[in-house]
């Protein structure tokens, strides 16, 4: 009697705890209310099995608890039963699966008018480059990697001269404008997660990855690392600012291009 | 009404009498025993104590969660060495040791009516090297620089540079050296299980009258067999990164302002080595539960279990399954994007026959004459949690879903539920089942409700709202939860109290280690058969069984594991050995 009424109220608590409780996701900032739909569809089609398994479990330990005299039945297959259940949850499983693929097809389909923005992670701190008045990015190495250069950006590649270098400081990015965002480390695995925006991917040394998505809303974000680098781990904090389109252009025009920041670096090589 | 099938009819595997070696001496008895039975309670001994150290990291790490800021020993190094430490103790060296070990040893020979396991020599080697495994792990807690604090999954670079603990001193190196040693002894045990199983069974113990247990822990070890070898290389190479310089898995990298002498190797590919270990590892530790769980439930329900083929199938085809779904662990991994989906559809496709289970087990409740005793709470506590853990479980495999979830509290919440909670409540269960065989007693009563209660119910508050700080978008593996804007004043309240449900259930647990002892002398005589059970562990000449297990004669299998409540029968089981036709015993087949 207490065990059924206690599996009742776990699901009860648990119902009312999902509904109740104040800790839910932030509100989103990006394209990707997709994801946050088929989350939602998520936690219906599960939350309604939790429930039923669990209130059937109730109800059979209610009903067929032990009592004087009692036997139970003998009823070693029922294939006709065995059948619905699992063409029910296959059913069930797909409705899941199929729209989770729509959305990942999305979220892997970049779209062609997307900027393109580089972030580099390494202990512990974000640097960011973005593509020059080319639009296009230099080839980089982390061989290249020095004090004068801080993302190996390659010298005699004539595209990455007029790169924006933004090194352990804010990002900024223009609201509404696709951008797709390439992810370096030069030591060791980092994972460039911004929680308002819903995407996120590891960054590996060795390897450029990617993910795209479209900012709807200006405001200050907090970039957190969501991939265990080391004792920093935790700190690895940074910021992106959406801006409107003129602010944004205010302030790439404050920043410096990598054939700017070497040019001292070339005087002094010179002597 | 089928009548039952004489022995004879029933293709017998040929079994030779086997020659045991009898100990001469208390050394060779009770230490170096190559008994099954001995050497399944040492393998339980010391997965039990090695997990006493996981628990009492799990209460530091706790301690930082709940309170931040207030216990100053707690440094961002030694909780890296704690979270590292315990995930790797509690999936290795305790769930898969203590299923497979401890409950494989004991449970494989006497429940398919063998003597002992056909190789009884390399199986007593197998638990002194997992002795040895387990102190060369303890032993990186006193060595210069401490373990490693490189998270329990270990991924390259980070493992072996400086800016993580024990990466650049000997804490990965002695990691590295235990996992291999852990995986050879795991070898010796695994290979004497699955030769057992398939060799050794009783006449008339054809595959399709194993108890659900054997199935589960026979599984569970043959993908253990084809899983751990991945294991094995990653931690070759990873040790020759470390020590020899070799690139296996080092790509160029700028440490600090330094280049690194390595150059051309690829940290995702440990990655891929690493979960197509660990995503099988799951299951070798759910298979056995699920089993065991089922026995559980079908003595304590006094009811058959309900669709015996198909929970077998389900069994087979899990294990089979979860070879081809690992890369769900790396969705955001950086790994080609197009993978996703094939993984996802993998992975969600597994659901099914672990569904299949659950529905099979609920429905062996369903007119059942179910006997709350602790193995049955056990039983039932243990179906919601892996109901609810495996159902965020389709959250997380469904990889758009998994990208805003993965590397976040949730994973941690999901995990713990799933593979933590749910297979240790059978552990509990289990226990509370088998205590009477092994030691003649019962387990204390009252002592176990107890520890029932506040087990379940402690853990299931501490787990389920944890999914939602998660959903907050707060990451894992952070021992400082301050400055995020994410993580709110109330999720820190939040925190607090789950730290506190988790003293509380830690607590709980050393009530039940009092228990485990106290029982020995203390607890009430149980006889051979206490639970009228009919699988033949139960049917033992002796309680605790001797060495040999069945005495003279080695049993003859007549029906399958599971006559509960036959229509006609006189009692409301009937042994796996009892000879004759009762009643309507109707035995899939």
């Amino acid at each position: 009697m207490a065990v059924a009424l206690v599996l009742v109220l776990v699901v009860v608590g648990s119902v009312l705890f999902h509904f109740l409780s104040p800790w839910w996701w932030t509100p989103i900032a990006s394209n990707w209310d997709y994801i946050d739909n088929t989350i939602i569809i998520t936690f219906w089609i599960t939350g309604v099995v939790f429930a039923a398994v669990v209130l059937f479990m109730a109800y059979c330990v209610f009903r067929f608890r032990h009592r004087q005299g009692n036997q139970a039945a003998y009823e070693p297959e029922n294939k006709r039963l065995e059948w619905w259940l699992t063409i029910v949850t296959a059913v069930g499983v797909t409705a899941l699966l199929v729209p989770g693929l729509f959305v990942w097809n999305r979220f892997v389909s970049v779209p062609s008018d997307a900027t393109e923005v580089e972030v580099v992670g390494q202990q512990w701190q974000w640097s960011f480059r973005l593509p020059g008045k080319d639009g296009k990015l230099g080839t980089s190495d982390t061989r290249n990697v020095s004090v004068e250069n801080p993302l190996g950006v390659i010298a005699s590649d004539p595209n990455g001269q007029d790169d924006v270098v933004v090194e352990a400081a804010d990002l900024h990015l223009p609201v509404g404008k696709p951008v797709k965002m390439l992810l370096r480390s030069i030591d060791v695995l980092h994972d460039f997660y911004v929680p308002e925006f819903r995407a996120k991917m590891d960054m590996i040394p060795g390897s450029v990855t990617y993910f795209w998505f479209t900012p709807t809303k200006t405001g200050t974000f907090q970039v957190l690392c969501a991939e265990l680098c080391g004792q920093g781990h935790p700190l690895m904090h940074g910021v992106v600012m959406v801006d409107t389109q003129e602010d944004y252009t205010a302030w790439l025009g404050e920043q410096q291009t990598f054939a700017q920041l070497s040019a001292p670096q070339q005087v002094g090589s010179a002597e | 009404m089928v009548d039952i099938t004489p022995a004879d009819a029933v293709p017998p595997a040929e079994v030779a009498e086997m020659e045991l070696y009898h100990p001469h001496s208390w050394w060779t008895k009770y230490v170096f025993s190559q008994d099954a039975k001995v050497i399944a309670i040492q393998y339980s001994a010391t997965a039990t104590a090695i997990g006493l150290v996981a628990l009492v990291l799990s209460w530091l790490m706790r301690l930082q969660l709940g309170f931040p800021g207030t216990f100053d020993f707690i440094t961002p190094e030694a909780y890296y060495q704690f979270i590292t430490m315990h995930g790797m103790i509690m999936v290795i060296y305790l769930l898969t040791a203590l299923f497979l070990g401890g409950f494989g040893n004991y449970l494989i020979p006497l429940m398919v009516g063998a003597r002992d396991m056909v190789f009884p020599y390399v199986n007593m080697l197998s638990y002194w090297i997992y002795l040895l495994a387990v102190l060369v792990l303890v032993s990186s807690f006193f060595a210069p620089g401490g373990p490693t604090g490189a998270g329990w999954t270990l991924y390259p670079p980070q493992a072996i540079m400086t800016g993580t603990p024990g990466g650049q001193d000997w804490g990965i190196m002695l990691m590295l050296i235990s996992l291999i040693l852990f995986i050879i002894g795991f070898t010796m045990g695994g290979l004497n299980y699955v030769v057992t199983v398939l060799q050794a069974r009783t006449r008339g113990m054809t595959l399709m009258r194993l108890p659900l247990t054997v199935w589960g822990i026979f599984t569970a070890t043959v993908m253990a067999l084809l899983a751990f070898p991945a294991l094995f290389v990653a931690c070759v190479m990873m040790l020759f990164d470390r020590a020899l310089g070799t690139s296996f898995f080092m790509p160029a990298i700028v440490e600090m302002g330094e280049q690194l002498q390595h150059g051309g190797g690829s940290p995702i590919l440990f990655q891929h080595l690493f979960w197509f270990f660990g995503h099988p590892e799951v299951y070798i530790v759910a298979l056995p539960a699920f089993g065991i769980v089922s026995d559980l439930i079908s003595t304590h329900a006094r009811k058959n279990i309900f669709g015996y083929r198909m929970m077998v199938w389900a069994i087979v085809g899990i294990g089979a399954l979860s070879f081809v779904v690992w890369a769900h662990h790396m969705y955001v991994s950086g790994m080609h994007p197009y993978f996703g989906f094939f993984f996802a559809t993998t992975t969600l496709i597994i659901a099914v026959p672990t569904a299949i289970k659950v529905y099979n087990w609920v429905l062996t409740l369903w007119r059942g004459d179910i006997h709350l005793t602790i193995p049955m709470l056990f039983a039932l506590a243990f179906i919601v949690t892996f109901v609810n853990g495996g159902l965020t479980g389709l959250f997380l495999g469904n990889v758009v879903v998994d990208v805003p979830l993965s590397d976040t509290m949730f994973v941690v919440a999901h995990f713990h539920m799933v593979m933590g909670v749910a297979p240790i409540l059978v552990i509990f269960g289990a226990i509370y089942h088998w205590y009477p065989k092994v030691t003649g007693r019962m387990l204390n009563e009252a002592m176990g409700r107890f520890h029932f209660w506040v087990t379940f119910l402690g853990a299931y508050l501490i787990f389920f709202p944890m999914h939602y700080i998660g959903l907050m978008g707060v990451p894992r593996r952070y021992n400082e939860l301050t400055d995020m804007t994410v993580m709110t004043e109330s999720a820190h309240h939040l925190n607090s109290f789950i730290s506190i449900m988790a003293f509380m259930v830690g607590f709980a647990q050393m009530v039940f280690l009092f228990n485990l002892i106290w029982s020995i002398r203390h607890g009430r005589e149980a006889g051979g058969n206490p639970w009228r059970a009919t699988t033949l562990e139960w049917q033992t000449p002796q309680t605790p069984p001797a060495h040999g297990n069945f005495g003279k004669e080695l049993p003859i299998v007549y029906r399958w594991a599971y006559d509960y409540s036959v229509p006609g029968a006189k009692e409301d089981f009937i042994p796996q050995n009892m000879p004759g036709s009762f009643g309507s015993s109707r035995e899939p087949a």
